[in-house]
């Protein structure tokens, strides 16, 4: 066992009202300057949808991540370092600007300068790339609240997917908005992709970050990274990436935009891991346990054995207390409410994320699923309106048994707690459907409910 | 990992990085320390320091925000995470924020800044030659604006580019001089003054205010204007409206959210929600689409847009008939005896061989009442074990008057009301109803029985008696059109019934209402309707807001933590009110201000009453008895204005001065020589010919507002009426038979009314680039100011980040120095002279009783005398020294000594806050205002407004409920007793949001660090509601509330605008497009017109106007995705990229609102002009019942009451257009 520390973060979809304060208070704060107009270290996508860049987790095409080769070892999708090599001048598979967004401004000085003339001045847009004139075409949240629509749906590669359980119909409309940042991975194709060694892991944090000094600007991570959450900065020829906010985390504040985040759906927590096996975890050979390989990776930070490994070391005392009362390990361990994205890339992303429940199909309802019949005013998990299996290819490699036990506890939450809310006598029987103990019910209620800053944090 | 060749390459890089560094595995590179590389972010974090501010927008967040400064220069801003905590059992409400607020610190330093002061280039011009000529700068103005040809000149380039710089001192100086020519010609009710919203910012709003009630100017409504303003809360509650912090949702069983899409508009707010549903709370949306919030439903009722009315009076059905007939609900019964009209007894007229509900029983009917004080404000009841009628205490008639103190209660004592007559063997009649559900939008009606009793000379039944009648819930020996069952789909109100209208399933209906029941009676009224502009911008939303305040008022959520409406769109509340009206309105040196009805000024002074092609009686009832016939809208508010309903103005075809000087002549007071010269005839109201000269609005200032571009329906009538420039529009003028019958018809329309539009901005809007002059402004982030909201129970600062940059200034700097300059020039020009100011009958007053039972008494028409006060406005003087306007500006004036202050009723002795005033903010030396406590900084503004009101002053509190006391007969101010010696200041503000003080200001109590819901003080304390009976009214007996057929809840589609205005019907596929309904719903990237032009939201969102519509209506024109459309009606057209999704129904397309006109609009094909906005598509419609005035809650105040700025009826062609556009 080698014990080492990592920063995660849980953002519970549940919650999640696709505001986009996260991304407006990042960008602000990180890359509001030349070179990085069209970077949104965190953005937020309205699924199903195409997400920013455009199809960023059809690895078919842009091979970022890892797979097991036909002898079941594990690498690079792009292919190894040779090939790298021999591509570096012409990478293939970077998005394009387009992909992203083109971005642009408008010539707003217009409308005081203007001299007088036919017709009321107004501002029209101009690219930051080019400087002229343009159509706005696609932007960094284009398909912002559609639900997907005829126009884009076909290019969701998660909805291509599942596309026998969805129609484009307003009566069957749904969606539901993913925040995404750097996943700080465990195993970060990124760095493995640099031919520069200029991507890192900090030791005493896991937080991935680019030496500034060192990139090269070959943009291998780019492309290496199936999350596509590293940029390049086409003014300095760097790349740069979220860095979870590391000067502000190193003095005890929270990322920006989980602080910031009206929907008060941030967790931020350390873990403890076990670094000798993250290689075998994140070769482990059928998709569908990836991500109980994955939460078998972190350790249990109130096992006597894992805190006596990490004070060996060298992890600070206050950082495993830390790590015990990480509501990042709660939720992702203790009431396993929480997946990680894409854990099929195998890349271990530290960013997890509790799926959202979402209202039933009025179809159900109206053909006699009363939920009132049974006591309970909610609906069976399997009426939802977000089709399962759609959450499944986003969190459990396609497998819909783990997503169905998370939207089940929720519910069964919100079931257990009703009672108490009405001053009934609550009933125990809840809980135990799910696999759960009241108190467990209790104390995970207060954290997704309550959510108080020193809990979130 | 794989590969020898890999594994050399990784292994490589051990050459280049320190020993340790790569994993044994080879997967990964780790590092410690030394870090040099990653500087650059450390450097980008770093900043110098952190002030709070907010964002004083018209937007209801009121959140606290951190605003990071480097080397002098704002850098961004992240949210504040400071608010008291509200309990260990609830969440918090940190951190509140959106990503509008976020993207703020970008107006700073952006292109769109307003800079310096800018004048119309060609109005600089001849101002400067008239200077030259006549050297004085009101001579100057007067060659401007008095000369046609020069005048037309400068108006008919408005908007069209040309503004120049000019220096501050020129700009104020012409707008100085634009205030004095025109009070001095055309009188001081022709300057109007326009801000919205003051809770936002307080001192900013009364900047202008100040002055413009100083100088005797009209201040504009906003809150009816917005059509914000939810009429069914005066009608039902006597109260503006009055709703629960977002904490509050937190303690309900059950959530509705009903035409609000909380996660859009009320952003920092929405974790409530979601936060509650895991504590076990229901959550349904009503919603027309699939809404934002739809995702965080339980379930979705995607209803038909604006006929939510049916729906909830289905659930009415279904809560009266199984938890009021069906089974008798102890809670709900108890509380509807005690706190509604429901058992109060409504009399009946016979006709023919049918009754219609009358007018209310009061104590003047009761022989052994009628001489007992305001006996015709005292409503009767039965009280059940007597069978004999009473006059319960806490009517109207108790509030006012010698014998009415301590007896302005609802302790019933012994009394228990009788809610039904029905009895074995009880009489009954069939009563007519009304209905409007016809297919052809024709009116109808329906009879059904209900048990009567004489009493006197009188039939009588109750007001229980008549909503069981009217939602059709029959009983064992009643006959009459009473709905057989659930499924009986021709009988309204049954769940069968509204599918047919709403499209929602009667099953799920009826589902929802039970639940909704369930729960409250569970709970104890822990049943909340969230509710908003979806539902509340109709032309007919009172009526679906009574429908929905009939659910949660029969089941007893109203005054409950919890339960009850929670009305959400533009209800910010201003918690210091007091202290903050009487900065504002100038209240401390003058009295009364000026307040008008927004609507009805734009409606008349754009003329668009010119294009009504419809009489006011085309919304009568068939049960109506022609009260309206024959009169336009137009003469509508004429007729309100004579009779002192609603104010009105400017007021007569005179100057105002000028008649006080008549008066003066001629020896008379001035009341009775205005009532004489009304009554020969040589004196009209100027609402009765607003196209006359002598009756133009003359000067407009708009400062924290962007009326053109964001709340002007009709924009293209305000461009081509009021402003005399290039407009779209494309409506044609009523023909000779549907002209207004008393108001008086020029055959030339006049264009360009309006002399001066002056405004104060930070960025340029469609009203800067309309106005004559633009003043730069600080922002939010440059200037002190206070801010609450009803959303939160906190008051908390702005604070300068930086000091206003250029030449920008604050506001309250900017009309200081425009009051000096007036002041200056006013000398010579104006004077010391007496101003005659007609008020209208207000509420929370006497005056409420002006009119017994409703009835109309129009003295034009000979029904009456003309009494000021009464049948009239009241007539009063106000002496203006316009000299020392400047030095009132900058102290709080004497009359707050010798008059106190009044809210709501209540009266505050303020000279212990005059004499901390003093010394806090020190005393004015010299001038007009020696001795005064200053205002001359913003702060000082602060400092006075925390100081003059109860809920930041709890010596004021405490007062103001022992006041109160003495009223009611109850205990009241231990509910302040708590925080007695707590004075908030601005510096407790600067720290920390801070609570606020439980006062007489509002009804709900804080008392104990609970959460802020309406109502508790007076379910809990039993004082009344400032209502008529003293209760909440389901039933109102208004003439003309009666004549609409709305004296109880009741369903009313949306208006049918074929057959008003013969637009294409709706649905209709034609030549030119598909016609659909067009809704203007908020903005997910704007708060209003704010922030649609920051380059932050243009960038996640489409980067400019778009139209969102449905895949099929799409399919039916050819639109693509991203396509340019154009949206064309008669009013104007609008250029916009469309935006195609099925989670949109189809026939109805969403403008979301305030997307202003200057960021990528092209040309459209279709009028050869810039393409239009929002509002380019809508008009004023004005309905009669909401001016109505001078009776018990049905009477004015101040963004009270008055007609709505109603948008949503409207229909639109939509059309695919040429994608080759031009600029």
């Amino acid at each position: 066992m080698r014990v080492m520390a990592q920063m995660a973060m849980v953002m519970n979809l549940d919650k999640c009202i696709g505001c986009h304060t996260c991304s407006v208070t990042c960008k602000q704060a990180w890359t509001n300057r030349t070179g990085t107009e069209y970077v949104w270290f965190n953005n937020v996508e309205t699924r199903p949808g195409q997400g920013y860049p455009r199809r960023y987790e059809d690895q078919e095409e842009w091979r970022g991540g890892w797979e097991l080769n036909k002898r079941g070892r594990l690498a690079l999708k792009a292919g190894g370092r040779l090939r790298k090599l021999a591509t570096i001048f012409s990478n293939p598979k970077m998005p394009s600007i387009q992909d992203y967004y083109e971005p642009w401004t408008y010539d707003y000085a217009t409308l005081t300068d203007a001299p007088a003339q036919e017709h009321t001045p107004v501002a029209r847009p101009k690219s930051l790339i080019s400087g002229k004139d343009m159509k706005i075409e696609w932007s960094s949240n284009w398909d912002d609240n559609l639900g997907g629509s005829a126009a884009t749906a076909l290019n969701d590669p998660v909805l291509r997917k599942v596309s026998d359980q969805v129609r484009m119909e307003f009566e069957q409309t749904f969606m539901f908005y993913l925040p995404r940042i750097c996943e700080h991975c465990l195993n970060p194709s990124c760095a493995a992709s640099c031919p520069s060694g200029a991507i890192y892991k900090r030791t005493e944090d896991g937080v991935v970050l680019v030496d500034q000094d060192r990139c090269r600007g070959w943009r291998m991570c780019v492309s290496g990274c199936p999350y596509k959450k590293v940029y390049f900065n086409h003014r300095t020829g760097k790349a740069e990436k979220c860095t979870f906010c590391f000067p502000r985390v190193e003095v005890g504040l929270p990322t920006v935009c989980a602080e910031t985040c009206v929907g008060r759906l941030r967790y931020i927590g350390l873990v403890l891991y076990d670094a000798d096996r993250v290689l075998a975890a994140a070769s482990t050979p059928d998709e569908h346990d990836l991500y109980e390989a994955q939460r078998s990776v972190l350790l249990d930070p109130n096992d006597p054995e894992v805190v006596r490994e990490a004070e060996r070391a060298g992890i600070p005392h206050d950082w495993v207390r830390a790590a015990q009362r990480s509501p990042v390990h709660a939720l992702i361990n203790t009431y396993k409410v929480a997946l990680p994205l894409h854990p099929e890339y195998r890349t271990m992303p530290m960013v997890w994320y509790i799926p959202p429940l979402s209202p039933v199909v009025d179809v159900v309802r109206d053909t006699g699923e009363d939920a009132e019949d049974s006591g309970n005013l909610f609906a069976a998990i399997d009426a939802l309106r977000i089709p399962v299996e759609y959450l499944a290819e986003l969190f459990t490699a396609g497998d819909v048994a783990p997503v169905e036990r998370v939207l089940k506890r929720l519910a069964a939450m919100r079931a257990y707690m009703r009672d108490i809310n009405l001053g009934r006598d609550p009933d125990a029987s809840i809980p135990a459907s799910v696999g759960m103990e009241e108190e467990q019910v209790y104390d995970m209620y207060r954290l997704l409910a309550l959510a108080k800053y020193d809990e979130r944090y | 990992m794989d590969g020898s060749l890999t594994d050399a390459l990784v292994r490589s890089r051990r050459y280049f990085t320190r020993r340790g560094e790569v994993s044994d595995d080879l997967r990964t590179l780790t590092r410690t320390g030394g870090r040099q590389a990653d500087d650059f972010y450390r450097d980008r974090w770093s900043h110098d320091k952190v002030v709070r501010s907010t964002h004083g927008v018209n937007c209801t967040g009121s959140c606290s925000w951190k605003v990071y400064v480097k080397d002098g220069i704002i850098t961004w801003e992240t949210q504040q995470t400071d608010y008291p905590s509200v309990g260990p059992d609830k969440p918090e409400y940190e951190p509140r924020g959106c990503p509008r607020g976020a993207a703020f610190s970008w107006y700073t330093y952006s292109p769109t800044r307003v800079r310096y002061p800018y004048v119309r280039g060609v109005l600089l011009d001849m101002y400067r030659e008239g200077k030259r000529q006549h050297g004085d700068p009101v001579a100057a103005w007067a060659h401007v604006v008095d000369h046609p040809q020069r005048a037309r000149a400068y108006k008919a380039a408005r908007g069209k580019g040309g503004l120049v710089r000019a220096t501050w001192d020129e700009a104020v100086e012409m707008v100085a001089a634009a205030y004095v020519h025109t009070i001095k010609k055309w009188g001081p009710d022709r300057v109007a003054g326009f801000s919205p919203i003051p809770a936002m910012s307080m001192v900013s709003h009364a900047s202008g205010a100040r002055f413009t009630s100083l100088v005797g100017g009209s201040m504009l409504s906003f809150y009816d204007w917005y059509a914000d303003l939810p009429v069914a809360s005066p009608q039902m509650f006597g109260d503006q409206t009055d709703v629960p912090e977002s904490g509050d949702w937190w303690d309900a069983g059950y959530l509705v959210m009903w035409g609000s899409n909380v996660p859009v508009t009320r952003t920092p707010d929405a974790h409530w929600m979601t936060e509650a549903r895991y504590r076990g709370q229901k959550v349904v949306v009503v919603s027309p689409d699939y809404a934002d919030n739809v995702k965080f439903a339980d379930e979705w009722l995607a209803v038909a847009p604006g006929t939510d009315g049916a729906l909830a009076m289905a659930m009415g059905h279904v809560v009266l008939k199984e938890f009021f007939v069906d089974r008798q609900t102890p809670y709900f019964t108890d509380y509807t005896k005690r706190y509604t009209d429901l058992p109060y007894l409504v009399t009946l007229d016979a006709v023919g061989d049918a009754h219609r509900p009358g007018k209310f029983l009061t104590a003047a009917d009761l022989l052994t009442h009628e001489d007992v004080e305001n006996a015709h404000f005292k409503p009767v009841l039965l009280d059940g074990r007597s069978g004999e009628p009473v006059v319960p205490n806490g009517a109207l008639g108790h509030r006012f008057g010698e014998t009415g103190a301590g007896r302005w209660n609802l302790d019933l004592g012994d009394v228990d009301p009788l809610l039904s007559l029905l009895e074995p063997g009880a009489e009954s009649v069939l009563v007519e109803l009304p209905r409007f559900d016809h297919v052809d939008g024709t009116p109808g009606s329906l009879r059904r029985a209900v048990p009567v009793r004489q009493v006197g000379d009188r039939l009588v039944t109750t007001v229980f008696d008549l909503m069981l009648a009217q939602y059709g819930v029959g009983r064992d020996g009643l006959a009459g059109d009473y709905a057989s069952s659930y499924d009986d789909a021709t009988a309204p109100y049954t769940p069968a019934w509204q599918e047919a209208v709403t499209g929602v399933p009667a099953a799920a209906a009826a589902r929802i209402a039970r639940e909704f029941a369930r729960n409250a009676e569970e709970s104890r009224g822990r049943s909340m309707i969230l509710m908003g502009a979806g539902t509340n911008h109709w032309f007919h939303s009172d009526t679906i807001y009574r429908a929905f305040l009939g659910l949660t008022t029969l089941t007893g959520c109203q005054g409950v933590n919890g339960g009850g409406w929670a009305h959400y769109v533009g209800q910010e509340k201003c918690r210091p009110i007091t202290g903050w009206a009487q900065l504002a309105f100038g209240l401390d040196w003058k009295r009364p201000p000026r307040q008008m009805i927004h609507t009805a000024y734009w409606y008349l002074h754009t003329d668009q009453f010119r294009y009504d092609t419809f009489s006011a009686d085309t919304v009568a009832a068939a049960t109506g008895t022609g009260r309206l016939a024959g009169l336009s809208t137009a003469d509508v508010i004429a007729k309100s204005a004579r009779m002192g309903w609603m104010p009105s103005y400017p007021t007569f075809d005179r100057n105002p001065l000028d008649l006080a000087d008549e008066a003066n002549e001629s020896g008379r007071p001035v009341a009775e020589h205005v009532v004489d010269r009304l009554r020969d005839g040589s004196l009209r109201f100027a609402a009765e010919d607003p196209d006359a000269p002598e009756n133009f609005p003359r000067v407009l200032a708009i400062w924290r507002a962007n009326l053109l571009g964001s709340s002007g329906k009709g924009n293209e009538y305000f461009l081509k009426h009021l402003l005399g420039t290039d407009s779209s529009l494309r409506a044609t003028e009523a023909g000779e038979s549907q002209r207004p019958r008393d108001v008086v018809w020029h055959d030339e329309a006049p264009d360009g009314k309006l002399d001066l539009l002056l405004s104060l901005d930070f960025r340029q809007t469609s009203t800067t680039v309309f106005s004559d002059v633009v003043l730069p402004a600080a922002t939010w982030y440059e200037k002190h100011d206070l801010n609450t909201t009803d959303m939160h129970p906190f008051v908390h600062s702005f604070n300068p980040a930086i000091a206003p940059p250029w030449q920008t200034r604050t506001d309250w700097d900017a009309w200081q120095t425009i009051a000096t300059k007036f002041s200056e020039l006013a000398a010579g020009h104006l004077g010391t002279r007496t101003d005659v100011v007609a008020v209208p009958l207000l509420h929370d007053t006497p005056d409420a009783m002006a009119n017994p039972h409703g009835v109309v008494r129009d003295w034009k028409l000979g029904e009456c005398d003309p009494v000021p006060g009464v049948t009239m406005p009241k007539i009063v003087t106000v002496e203006r020294d316009y000299a020392a306007v400047g030095d009132q500006m900058q102290a709080l004036g004497p009359l707050l000594d010798k008059l106190g202050t009044t809210t709501k009723g209540v009266t505050y002795d303020v000279t212990a806050s005059i004499d901390y005033l003093r010394a806090k903010n020190g005393t004015v030396r010299g001038g007009a205002a020696a001795g005064r406590p200053s205002l001359a900084r913003d702060v000082h503004a602060c400092e006075a407004i925390l100081a003059l009101s109860g809920t930041t002053n709890g010596h004021l509190a405490t007062q103001g409920f022992k006041t109160l006391e003495m009223r009611t007969g109850t205990a009241l101010h231990d509910l302040a007793a708590e925080h007695e010696g707590k004075q908030i200041t601005f510096a407790d503000t600067q720290a920390a949001p801070v609570p606020v003080i439980t006062s007489p200001e509002w009804s709900g109590s804080e008392t104990g660090g609970r959460r802020y819901s309406p109502f508790t003080i007076n379910v809990e304390r039993l004082k009344p509601w400032h209502t008529l009976t003293g209760r909440q009214h389901f039933y109102l007996d208004h003439d003309w509330i009666t004549e609409l057929g709305e004296s109880l809840p009741v369903y009313r589609p949306p208006l049918n605008m074929g057959a008003l205005f013969a637009e294409p019907e709706l649905g209709s596929t034609g030549e030119l497009g598909v016609t659909l309904r067009y809704l203007t719903p908020h903005n997910k990237w704007s708060i209003h017109s704010e922030y649609q032009d920051n380059l932050f939201m243009l960038a996640l969102s489409r980067g400019g106007q778009t139209i969102w519509m449905s895949d099929r209506d799409a399919a039916k024109v050819g639109v693509q995705d991203n396509d340019w459309i154009e949206a064309v009606n008669r009013n104007g057209v609008v250029v916009a990229r469309a935006i195609v999704s099925h989670r949109m129904p189809e026939g109805t397309v969403y403008m979301h609102h305030a997307q202003d006109r200057l960021i990528d609009v092209p040309i459209a094909e279709t009028s050869g002009k810039r393409g239009g906005i929002h509002n380019s598509l809508t008009r004023i419609l004005v309905k009669p019942s909401h001016l109505i005035g001078g009776y018990a809650q049905l009477a004015f105040a101040f963004n009270y009451l008055g007609p709505t700025g109603n948008q949503r009826d409207e229909v639109t062609v939509i059309r695919k257009r040429s994608q080759e556009v031009t600029y």
